[in-house]
């Protein structure tokens, strides 16, 4: 009895044991930790860290208007990169569910500039805004490549964004894209026979069984644009004067650039938190609206 | 008449197709062709044809780079983080599958909840600790951050898998003798190798993508990865676009091969992945 209980812990601690070590101390302990220090002053480096309770909140909301720009640029950022990402990932999925030809070569172009990381992409895409655009605005003659994409506030802002759809767009193709041959065929074909229109029959029966898909894509593309740094790193290293800094990427220079890590510990806490309302909300909502067959 | 005319719309929907997928394609277009001109040719006709191919920047790129090096140091990375990952995330989720008790319910609880936590909300506290227990600057202490960090998603995954394996093949082997040891090794773990080809492909994209983690964990130059390394370089060579471009492609080539090599595979495991997440 005794050595069968033993064995019991033995199994626990070796089937469980490591998952659950390394996630204590790389991820519990660290965010526990940080919630501590962001009611200190701590600079990094000291081994002290004095307490000021809420003064690094207080100063956030009340004298840093960076962080609120950071703030709203993200969520600017976020509701353009969702929309777009999404729309554009389920029309190309809708068509390549079609009887297309050259569907999977067409599959693998989309798909593919996701397998590169954001840093790589910005870089790549710094040349392009910089040199490419403006030689096909001199070839072209369209004001629309000779813009200062990376110049002023505006058109920075819709480089990352379109960056990011290019990106993106692909990987949430593959998932609309076997949602779509989920759906069964006899379902489309009575609400034909019923004399559903094509419209109908997209908007009526396939839009809402595909519903748990625009769940998962929703919420991939809220979590990628809201956490949005390499990209923004590389690409526009936040600038011109910060008018594209990111959440993400104003953590990072508080804490990193000018070691202020009791703030950037403030701005982390949150960040988190409303990542994780998003999340809850989000979650909440769109599986409310999903249908059963 | 009818079938005529409907293959007709197919194939304008065709054309639209792949003039969008010549649109995506464009960025490479760029990116190679200039990767092989000199750098007044780059300032002079960033659109067009080389005028000569200079294939000599790539070699210039190689060297300066240490490509060979970085190339390694991912790779020991990625390949390293992900069969530990692979491993030690299956067996808790199976364990907390089967054992169904209060401890594993909280834990699994707390392995969800943590999906939700961005890494800049730990990373200012994570150099600390890591540095605490002196892994800094290590490979070893790189990988247990990507063991820790991915856990959550992970056991969560091969969570809602394991869920799918009948137990009566189980307690069959169980019958033939086999310990818990041996039915998760030899049964549950090839039973499960759909979710362990998705949670591989997911955790590989990101690990080898990653920036952050390591620029925050590593210092020594000869442990840098492709994402560190390519990030230097261009602080470095700053608008030396003939140097910096054939780094470029030099830094995505290995991830796009892969991608091309494995597609089958990383296509139906993200579809399998969104599914069950």
């Amino acid at each position: 009895m005794k050595s069968k209980k033993t064995s019991q812990l033995l199994q626990q601690l070796v089937f469980v044991g490591p998952s659950a070590l390394v996630f204590l101390v790389i991820v519990i302990f660290p965010f526990l930790l940080g919630v501590y220090y962001s009611f200190t002053n701590w600079n990094g480096v000291s081994r002290h860290a004095g307490w000021v309770g809420l003064r690094n909140y207080v100063h956030i909301f009340s004298a840093d208007p960076q962080f609120l720009h950071s703030f709203w640029f993200t969520v600017k950022f976020t509701v353009l990169g969702v929309v777009l990402t999404n729309i554009l990932g389920f029309g190309l999925a809708y068509l390549l569910t079609r009887p297309l030809f050259t569907r999977n070569a067409l599959r693998t172009v989309f798909f593919v500039p996701h397998v590169i990381g954001g840093l790589l992409l910005g870089f790549i895409w710094q040349f392009i805004f910089v040199k490419g655009f403006a030689a096909l605005g001199q070839s072209t003659g369209f004001s629309f490549f000779n813009l200062p994409w990376l110049g002023t506030d505006s058109t920075a802002f819709w480089a990352i964004v379109i960056v990011f759809v290019w990106q993106n767009a692909g990987y949430l193709m593959v998932i609309y894209i076997s949602s779509l041959n989920n759906v069964p065929k006899n379902l489309i074909e009575a609400a034909q026979i019923d004399g559903a229109s094509k419209g109908q029959v997209l908007r009526k029966v396939m839009v809402p069984l595909v519903m748990p898909a625009v769940t998962v894509c929703l919420f991939l593309a809220i979590s990628w644009s809201f956490k949005l740094f390499d990209l923004n790193l590389s690409l526009t290293k936040g600038g011109p004067f910060k008018a594209t800094e990111s959440v993400a990427l104003n953590i990072y220079n508080e804490a990193f650039n000018i070691s202020r890590f009791g703030m950037g510990s403030a701005k982390a806490i949150i960040f988190f938190i409303i990542v994780a309302i998003i999340s809850i909300i989000q979650v909440r909502a769109t599986k409310s609206r999903e249908v059963e067959i | 008449m009818g079938t005529t005319r409907r293959r007709g719309k197919w194939l304008a929907a065709e054309a639209i197709m792949i003039v969008i997928a010549l649109i995506f394609l464009v960025p490479f277009y760029f990116l190679l062709v200039n990767s092989v001109k000199s750098f007044g040719d780059i300032l002079t006709n960033a659109a067009g044809w080389p005028k000569s191919f200079l294939w000599g920047n790539y070699a210039e790129a190689w060297k300066l780079t240490a490509f060979p090096k970085v190339f390694w140091n991912s790779l020991v990375v990625a390949v390293v983080s992900n069969v530990l990952l692979a491993l030690i995330s299956s067996m808790a989720a199976y364990r907390m599958v089967r054992r169904d008790t209060r401890f594993n319910r909280l834990l699994f609880g707390a392995f969800v909840a943590a999906m939700v936590i961005p890494f800049q909300s730990i990373m200012i506290p994570l150099v600390k600790v890591v540095s605490t227990i002196g892994l800094m600057d290590s490979r070893t202490g790189l990988i247990i951050c990507y063991l820790g960090f991915g856990a959550p998603l992970s056991v969560f995954l091969f969570h809602g898998f394991v869920k799918t394996v009948p137990k009566e093949i189980e307690e069959a082997g169980r019958v033939d003798g086999c310990s818990t040891y041996g039915i998760f090794f030899r049964i549950v773990l090839p039973l499960m190798q759909p979710m362990v080809v998705t949670v591989i492909i997911l955790n590989a994209l990101w690990i080898w993508n990653d920036y952050l983690m390591p620029y925050l964990i590593l210092q020594n130059p000869d442990l840098q990865t492709i994402p560190i390394a390519t990030y230097s370089f261009f602080g470095q060579f700053t608008k030396q676009w003939d140097l910096a471009l054939p780094a470029l492609v030099l830094g995505i080539t290995p991830i796009v091969i892969f991608f091309l090599l494995m597609q089958k595979y990383i296509i139906e495991g993200i579809s399998q992945g969104s599914v069950k997440g």
